[in-house]
């Protein structure tokens, strides 16, 4: 049984979001929305998190920085792009510092689009993210279990 | 009869400890979400966090942080297991110490400059705590004449009636070992994290399941030396002291939810000012009562 379903850590990052997003990340943890009742926590930590949650697409500057943390994640691991920047740069598209969306980085897996992204959306994208996580680790035992008979 | 009984009691903590952790930690999260307004987690998710970080891929960034981590873990169990045994107090305090250091050696080995400055933190948590830990084990010396937690059971009246002073002094620093607010400097649970995730942020997968797990033990031991403060030989001191631990649980809980992270030297000075006074000052008065009497 993938276990991860129920026990998804969620890293978020700030690319170079106009910080619209980021407080609509931040109200999901609110009272109202509160996220953690699907067992989500919001950690730092991008060596105990499952999903990396980015905001605002990525510039020249802090290209570097996003790949580092994607690949200190642990697999499986899961990008959701929450915003239209982080999903193909939105209104800052043509800005000379924006390479882009997140996906012109690193893969993304989930996009959730929206300016700024609802809380409502926000958690649907995480929720989808969690889905694939549970898929992503099934399809990584079944082929440790096949390489297993194969020797 | 008393030795198997405490084989037993040494058997039940190391199998029966991680359950009973886990669910305290489970019902804190749910208590704490319901003080916050929010509905929060399963009850049993301490669990799915525990069984997840298991089964995850483990990213070593130095092998001796395996060796280290489970040193520590095993430490942790063993003084778990001598505190329920029955065992020399300061033997128990004595071997958590040394659990403590294998934590912070297992920090400081990844050579990341957050889970250095978490370690570093750490040091001068356990400098906060020793000083009280070990008041303890000299009060319970003095309430029972006899430095075996085993020996409580056959006291008239339960210790806290001598130690109030003590039992405050150890309810505060208990907040800096069961890593509460305001005293959460070296690692927290919440998301209001400033070092990453201080001490534990170099450890992944499996490894922060290993904290996780001794992290339960250590939760069951420190309550049951709470608990210990209400034993006498009465048979209503076992329903007391099980109440009384469960009202310093929830007091902690209420204290995490309610304040906020202070700087180091205000946690150093104040559990020290605490210990010297409530501690010390306890220890003073029964000495001068028995010199009297
Ligand atoms: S999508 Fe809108 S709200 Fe979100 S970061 Fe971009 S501009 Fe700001």
């Amino acid at each position: 049984m993938p276990t991860i379903s129920k026990s998804p850590w969620m890293m978020h990052y700030d690319g170079s979001s106009c910080n619209g997003c980021d407080i609509e990340v931040l109200a999901c943890l609110t009272p109202l929305y509160d996220i953690e009742r699907f067992g989500v926590i919001n950690t730092g930590d991008p060596r105990q998190a499952d999903i990396l949650l980015i905001t605002g697409g990525v510039n020249y500057h802090n290209e570097s920085v996003v790949k580092q943390i994607y690949e200190q994640m642990p697999t499986p691991k899961v990008v959701v792009a929450v915003g239209i920047c982080a999903c193909s740069g939105g209104v800052f598209k043509d800005c000379y510092n924006i390479k882009g969306g997140v996906d012109t980085t690193i893969p993304v897996d989930i996009y959730v689009p929206g300016c700024a992204a609802r809380p409502e959306s926000i958690i649907d994208g995480v929720l989808q993210a969690v889905e694939l996580l549970a898929r992503k680790q099934t399809e990584a035992e079944s082929a440790t279990a096949a390489e297993g008979e194969a020797q | 009869m008393v030795y198997l009984l405490r084989v037993l009691c040494m058997l039940a903590f190391v199998v029966l400890a991680p359950f009973v952790g886990g669910l305290l930690s489970g019902l804190d999260r749910k208590l704490s979400a319901r003080m916050q307004g929010r509905i929060g987690p399963h009850v049993l998710q301490p669990f799915y966090d525990l069984y997840k970080l298991l089964q995850k891929q483990i990213l070593v960034v130095n092998r001796y942080q395996v060796m280290l981590l489970l040193s520590f873990l095993v430490m942790v169990v063993g003084t778990g297991a001598l505190f329920f045994g029955g065992f020399d107090l300061l033997l128990v305090f004595f071997v958590l110490t040394t659990a403590s250091m294998f934590f912070v050696l297992a920090a400081t080995v990844t050579n990341s400059p957050y889970a250095e400055l978490g370690a570093q933190r750490e040091l001068i948590q356990m400098l906060s705590y020793e000083p009280m830990i070990l008041l303890t084990a000299v009060g319970f010396f003095m309430a029972n004449g006899s430095f075996k937690g085993v020996d409580a059971f056959t006291a008239d009246l339960p210790a806290i009636v001598k130690l109030p002073g003590v039992f405050i002094g150890l309810v505060f620093v208990l907040t800096i070992k069961l890593r509460k607010s305001p005293f959460d400097l070296s690692t927290s649970h919440h998301a209001h994290q400033e070092l990453v995730k201080g001490v534990t942020t170099e450890f992944s997968g499996a490894l922060m399941g290993v904290v996780e797990l001794a992290h339960l033990y250590e939760t069951v031991f420190l309550l049951g030396l709470v608990s210990l403060f209400f034993i006498s030989s009465a048979w209503w001191s076992i329903p007391l002291a099980l109440a009384g631990a469960l009202l310093v649980w929830f007091i902690e809980v209420l204290i995490d939810n309610t304040s906020a992270r202070v700087k180091w030297n205000q946690m150093l000075s104040s559990a020290w000012i605490i210990t010297a006074v409530l501690g010390g000052g306890n220890l003073l008065v029964l000495e001068i009562i028995r010199m009297l009497s």
